[in-house]
């Protein structure tokens, strides 16, 4: 902080005199200008609260020197009279890339590159926070310009590549004065975000949940290296702990990596700036616990063109809301006391800014807080409060000069005053001509418009409500208007000339066509009606803006379902328990647990649910998904045990609401299989609306997932540099981690100082019994290996995944003691699975292994109860066995069947209730139930198809008026959703 | 541990009198007759108790046992409690073409070039497939093998699953060709900067106007001297003439109608919709055109959001419910999951459809369509007997479990690599035990 500060007021010190006045000077006489300049008679907002009515502005040497109405006026100032107009701070803008060059993406060859590209620096070249943005500085005058004219007077740039991206400068947007007065401030932030550079091919991090375990290591390397734990260099860790003291600003991109981001700072206590996506009101309440200031690109989506029928049917509801939403996301933010700036970062021009603004203005945000978000809220962020975004005495001389309200659309930005530096962009002196006029010439009467700005008018006139044409210049107090006669036959034009005088009408002399000159007056009509409009227009209704659902999208709920005390009545009870199936049975479900199972059961209050015929279920479990993550695999390094799936949990994953639809309460998401050692798994309830975190059960078992194969060998695509490339190579990477695993547990509990490695720290875990492998596996070599390998750990591999040829090594598998985790039918789809059959989970259930039936895919989990009934037909295992393949089992394998997996009373109330016998392939589920909540209820269901349905068409009636009234509209798309698998990226 | 060596005795007892594997069965030399079984014909008929006569590689008989006294012929097979259903016929499949998916070298399915009707599936056709025999087991007998890739991908051609080779396999050569139409949407090219996802296909005109000329160029060919031989416009005959089908892959409402009136407009006589995702959308076009649907398989998701989460599990019913000519095709999927088709068809019932409609979809209308349907698709009487009998429900996982098949009366190994190891390892962890 010290060092922060220590640079600001140098700076400071320099920019408050001339900058060059030690310069030499060889050109003329050393001059100053000790001259001040004061703005008079305007209302001057100071900042968007402390507004100063009809007062004086004075400015001297780039700085405010006092502001008010009874502010003294040197002798030795320039007055400037602006009577009517107004004064605003310029506007900042914290997120830029201005005058800073990002690199060119590095081409390259096919096969991954693991190691990183550069010496004395971090082991991964996306962390580059020795990277400081002015050494890449180039003022751009252009750019300046255009940023002006929206209204900026600062910047704060930065080099946007990298995860880690160093430092970013404070930069003062005036063409004169030269970098010496630009510059505010050379470090005044360091930038982070989640993106790789583009310099580098290095394969690590190839995963956000890599990104996040990135970030997580290289702050717990800094620590270390800070304590003097490396003998070597390390310019990037010296950077990182020199930038400690720096406002910390990261891209996130959207709310689900705000929060994610968010948890980073929190273990480290960093508090980020975040870069949001405008999709933050989705859930405002996480992102209110954040306690973090957003920047937010104010980018609205466009309407989609949904004038084609065909096409606009593969628009998703999630889409259409995003642009009917978004444009209130400030206000939301607003309303909920969250901090944020606006950026122009996402917008093709600055230009587009105002607009925007204006937009989320008439979606109810309230404007003061829409010119702190442009003003005193950046200033504040980068801790610049008393220099910028107010008119505060001291303060830089950034400010606007304005006809009006700056977010009326009307108003016209007359100049923009950078640290003193003057920057015209309308003439102020022009007379504003603009507005309705009435002509009376040759006994017709002419109706005149002019609109367009100030210096550059447009007009339009019409006669006998007929549209002439007509063209108006404006110059030096004169107008020419050239404009059709009526006669529509003959191309004949008249002219009208004017000087433009104080006088509100235009007093001039027509000329006929026939050459005719007579004079005219062009009387200016009463702003009456468009006062009136404006008038209503501020108590305008807020437009239409369509609920927000939890998840926001298809399916989603406008109120979470609660939790009920429900008694089924006269069902099929399939209880998983010695009881077996139990025909006409009662069961009572209250406070989210099972609480009763028997006959004639009553329970006051409770929903009575009839379920005559039908069969009750404990919730299908499904031991292997990929579904409702945002990424699978980290397949940047050969082990990425460091990484984790619950920190990417996706809760608006459409496949939840499809799993409940098939029974389905719980899963385990897995790492993918590109790693030997994978990451660490994510155990979740299907809790379909809940925010991620809620999903993740409480207490859960850790578990981590481990490949062998193909997959790892990376046999299947073009890569051949990593290590291993075989089967014996795998056995090796394997004994190399848990050697120095143990290594490492065994400084770490012998109280030496030790670098902490979270990857390590995983792998111990293991060792220590406290973290369970869950092996992606295929033939029975491999699996063999792991099972010697944890041997001589001292371990047991609680589960092999696939475990496709389990039926050739069951014997072994029994005696290590590890369940399995099976395909019910799947092989033939690469060369590893020759050998797989269908008969697999049976012959391990023979032999006494716990074996469990899994998806690996977001289709088939939706339909596991099928899968499980395969093994009845391949094998004969008998029906109450096949169904708990898919509840029971897995539970066991996943160390929670104390909580799930039967119908048992004590144990949560996650059931199914199905139409049919539960293994048939006629069956459906009609109740999905988690602790006592229906998630899925096929009536609803019925329901909220039809809500889609009328939603859909009023959106898209809501669009084609868009379209209509001559807004851009954007062709329709649709995201990619991809079904991940094992080997999805 | 008693209970499960009694279960593999008898499973072994069980292998011992079944045939050996791999082996094409030999033809039929003998009448047989299956007894008391119930018989679901494939036209959305049932008879309890039936009697199935097989001559000749012919159903001789099939009628109910209860109403006439019928003389059994050769070898009866007592079928009490047991289901025979006509032999479940895959459509659009690979089966052949592909062994292991990931293993370029066993992959035939897709040949280099745009517009090659020429290209013909059954050439490439592996007879000895480990995945062809592990069709047999769950019933399905018959599949139409179709190449992939292009606009006009080849031209299909519909096999028996049990030959030595691919002349003995083709029931029917060169049943049909393959065009894939022009879609609607494209995928973002990401690689180019583009955002992922779907977005609208500029040049779907101009695709299509592909598809227009080499149609045209090829009726002006045939109509020509032929003095110069051109083998892609040669193939196109049978599509013009009425010999073969024209086969068009097309999920979308506006792809489909677009189709539709192509092959109005061109003359094709017998076109096929294959895929038809949005098929549901335009039954009245469909019908008034008399153009069936190889719809996608039931085992699929959505193909957005907002869909019913049901809607791939329904939509056969939703043609067949508007008068629809519908089978299920397996296109798409993993090539070996073509053997759960009769689940695909199970999954329909589920959503309302009688059982018996349900079993047409992959057995008379499937027949119909390809245009085999004089020969098989049903247990009717002069039909070929390519059929099967099962121990219970044949659509349903549970009780799909096959004691006999057949294909042209031709008794057919139910034996596989797969049920070679099982057996081996059962028998290594009974003696064991």
């Amino acid at each position: 902080m010290i060092k922060k500060h220590l640079i600001l007021v140098m700076l400071l010190c320099g920019f408050t005199l001339t900058a060059q006045e030690y310069f030499p000077k060889n050109d003329g006489v050393k001059s100053k200008n000790t001259n001040y300049t004061a703005f008079t008679n305007a209302k001057i907002y100071v900042t968007p609260t402390q507004i100063i009515n009809n007062g004086t502005l004075l400015i001297k040497d780039g700085k405010v020197v006092a502001s008010g109405t009874s502010v003294n006026i040197p002798s030795n100032a320039v007055i400037v009279d602006i009577a009517g107009k107004s004064i605003y701070p310029s506007f900042i803008d914290i997120y830029s890339g201005f005058g800073v060059k990002t690199p060119e993406r590095q081409g390259g060859g096919r096969s991954p590159q693991y190691d990183p590209s550069r010496e004395g620096f971090y082991w991964n070249d996306h962390v580059m926070p020795e990277q400081n943005a002015i050494d890449h500085f180039k003022f751009d005058n252009k750019k300046a310009s255009e940023l002006r004219k929206a209204g900026f007077g600062v910047v704060n740039t930065h080099m946007q590549d990298g995860i880690v991206r160093g430092t970013g400068s404070l930069i003062a947007l005036t063409s004169e004065g030269g970098d010496s007065e630009r510059i505010l401030s050379e470090r005044s932030a360091q930038y982070l975000s989640l993106s790789r550079s583009v310099k580098s091919r290095q394969s690590y991090p190839g995963s956000l949940m890599g990104t996040l375990a990135l970030l997580r290591q290289m702050y717990l390397d800094a620590d270390w290296y800070a304590k003097g734990g490396s003998s070597a260099t390390d310019r990037s860790l010296e950077a990182l702990n020199g930038n400690k003291n720096l406002v910390q600003i990261i891209a996130a991109g959207n709310r689900a990596n705000a929060l994610r981001v968010d948890k980073v700072g929190d273990q480290f206590g960093i508090q980020y700036v975040i870069l949001g996506g405008g999709d933050e009101y989705e859930r405002i309440n996480d992102i209110k616990n954040t306690n973090a200031t957003y920047i937010l690109p104010v980018n609205f989506p466009k309407a989609y063109n949904v004038e084609d029928t065909f096409s606009a049917s593969i628009l998703e509801l999630e889409d259409m809301r995003e642009w009917n939403q978004r444009p209130g996301n400030p206000k939301t933010l607003a309303e909920n006391g969250v901090n944020f700036v606006f950026t122009t970062s996402s917008l093709k021009s600055p230009s587009m800014l105002k607009a925007n603004i204006m937009k989320a203005i008439e979606y109810g945000l309230d404007e003061t807080k829409a010119l702190e978000a442009l003003t005193t809220e950046p200033a504040k962020v980068l801790g610049q409060s008393n220099h910028l975004g107010s008119l505060k005495n001291g303060a830089y001389a950034n400010f606007l000069i304005t006809s009006g309200n700056i977010f009326d659309k009307k108003t016209t930005v007359y100049e923009n005053w950078v640290k003193g530096y003057k920057n015209v962009l309308e003439d102020m002196s022009i007379k504003d001509i603009r507005g309705d006029y009435t002509i009376q010439a040759n006994g017709k009467s002419y109706e005149l418009n002019i609109s367009g700005t100030p210096s550059k008018p447009k007009a339009s006139l019409k006669s006998d409500n007929k549209k002439l044409g007509a063209k108006i210049a404006y110059k030096n107090d004169w107008i020419n208007l050239t404009f059709t006669s009526l006669d529509t036959t003959k191309q004949e034009f008249m002219r009208f000339t004017s000087r433009v005088s104080n006088d509100a009408n235009l007093s001039g002399k027509i000329t006929l066509p026939n050459g005719t000159i007579l004079n005219a007056l062009a009387v200016k009509q009463a702003k009456e009606d468009t006062d009136k409009k404006s008038d209503s227009k501020s108590k305008k209704k807020l437009p239409k803006v369509v609920p927000v659902t939890y998840p926001n999208g298809a399916y989603g709920f406008k109120e979470m379902p609660k939790q009920e005390t429900i008694l089924f009545k006269n069902a099929t009870v399939w209880t998983n328990e010695k009881d077996g199936i139990l025909q006409n049975t009662d069961v009572l479900i209250k406070d989210g647990k099972i609480s009763k199972i028997g006959t004639n059961l009553s329970a006051r209050g409770a929903k009575v649910v009839d379920a005559t015929g039908k069969h009750l279920t404990s919730g299908i479990i499904d031991e292997h998904s990929h579904i409702a993550a945002a990424s699978i695999n980290e397949g940047g390094h050969n082990s990425s045990a460091e990484v984790s799936i619950a920190e990417v949990v996706q809760s608006d994953d459409i496949d939840i609401y499809r799993n409940l639809a098939g029974g389905v309460t719980s899963i385990q998401i897995l790492h993918g299989s590109a790693n030997p050692i994978g990451g660490r798994s994510a155990i979740i309830k299907l809790k379909w609306g809940e925010s991620a975190d809620n999903l993740i059960y409480d207490n859960s078992p850790k578990f981590i997932k481990f490949a062998l194969g193909e997959n790892v060998k990376q046999s299947n695509w073009q890569s051949f540099g990593r290590f291993p490339q075989t089967r014996m190579g795998v056995e090796q990477l394997f004994v190399d981690y848990f050697t120095r695993a143990k290594e490492y547990d065994a400084k770490k509990k012998s109280g030496q100082p030790y670098r902490k490695d979270i990857e390590m720290e995983t792998l111990a875990e293991i060792l220590n019994g406290e973290r369970f492998i869950s092996c992606h596996s295929y033939v029975q070599s491999e699996i063999n290996m792991l099972m010697k390998v944890a041997e001589k750990f001292n371990f047991t591999v609680n589960t092999f995944t696939h475990i496709l040829e389990g039926y050739k090594v069951a014997d072994k598998m029994k005696k290590h003691g590890v369940g399995a985790s099976t395909f019910s039918d799947w092989w033939a789809y690469k060369y590893e699975v020759n050998d797989a059959i269908p008969y697999n989970a049976s012959i391990m259930h023979n032999v006494g292994i716990t074996t469990a039936i899994n998806s690996d895919d977001g289709e088939m989990s939706r339909r596991l109860n099928q899968e499980a009934a395969k093994v009845m037909k391949y094998g004969d295992v008998n029906e109450e066995d096949a169904w708990k393949m898919v509840t029971l089992n897995p539970a066991k394998l996943l160390h929670l069947d104390h909580r799930v997996g039967s119908i048992k009373v004590g144990k949560d109330a996650d059931v199914v209730l199905w139409n049919n016998h539960p293994l048939s392939v006629y069956a459906k589920a009609e109740k999905t139930i988690i602790e006592g909540v229906t998630y899925f209820d096929i009536e609803r269901d019925r329901q909220m198809r039809d809500s889609i349905k009328k939603e859909r068409s009023e959106l898209m009636a809501m669009m084609l008026k868009d379209k209509n009234k001559g807004l851009k509209t954007q062709p329709v798309k649709k995201k990619d959703k991809p079904q991940l698998h094992c080997d999805s990226e | 541990m008693k209970k499960i060596v009694y279960i593999y005795s008898l499973l072994m007892l069980c292998c011992s009198i079944t045939f050996a594997q791999q082996t094409p069965g030999a033809e039929q030399r003998n009448a047989f007759t299956i007894v008391g079984a119930t018989a679901h014909i494939g036209n959305g008929t049932v008879i309890e108790n039936s009697v199935i006569i097989v001559e000749e590689g012919k159903i001789t008989t099939c009628t109910d046992g209860t109403v006439a006294k019928i003389a059994y012929k050769g070898k009866v097979i007592d079928a009490q409690g047991k289901h025979v259903y006509p032999g479940f016929i895959g459509s659009n499949t690979n089966l052949g073409l592909v062994e292991v998916d990931m293993v370029r070298a066993s992959n035939d399915r897709d040949e280099i070039g745009d517009m090659i009707p020429h290209v013909r599936s059954l050439i490439a056709y592996n007879a000895e497939s480990k995945v062809i025999e592990s069709m047999r087991p769950n019933g399905v007998l018959i599949a139409q093998v179709s190449p992939n890739g292009g606009r006009i991908s080849g031209t299909s051609s519909i096999m028996q699953l049990d030959a030595w080779n691919w002349e003995d396999a083709a029931i029917k050569a060169d049943d049909g060709v393959h065009l894939n139409w022009p879609a609607s949407f494209r995928r973002g090219r990401w690689w180019l900067g583009e955002p992922r996802g779907l977005r609208p296909n500029n040049n779907y005109a101009s695709q299509i106007k592909e598809v227009e000329d080499f149609v045209s160029e090829s009726k002006a060919y045939l109509k020509g001297k032929r003095t110069t031989k051109n083998l892609p416009f040669e193939a196109m005959e049978g599509v013009f003439n009425g010999a073969q089908k024209l086969y068009v892959h097309v999920d979308d409402e506006k792809g489909i109608t677009d189709a539709v009136h192509f092959a109005k407009d061109y003359g094709i006589k017998y076109m096929v919709i294959v895929g038809g995702y949005q098929a549901h959308l335009v039954t009245d076009l469909l019908k008034k055109h008399n153009i069936p649907v190889l719809i996608n398989h039931t085992h699929s998701v959505p193909a957005i959001d907002d869909h019913d989460y049901d809607l791939p599990y329904k939509a056969p019913k939703l043609l067949a419910d508007a008068g629809i000519l519908v089978g299920i095709h397996n296109g798409g999927m993993a090539n070996f999951q073509t053997r759960n088709l009769p689940f695909y068809a199970g999954q329909v019932v589920g959503q309302g459809m009688d059982k018996e409609e349900a079993l047409k979809l992959i057995t008379s209308n499937t027949a119909r369509i390809l245009g085999i349907h004089k020969q098989v698709g049903t247990l009717e009487v002069g039909k070929d007997a390519t059929l099967f009998i099962s121990e219970g429900d044949a659509l349903d996982m549970r009780t799909n479990k096959l004691t006999h098949a057949f294909i042209n009366g031709r008794t057919v190994s139910l034996e596989t690599h797969q049920t070679k190891l099982w057996k081996r390892y059962s028998n290594k962890y009974s003696k064991k035990h």
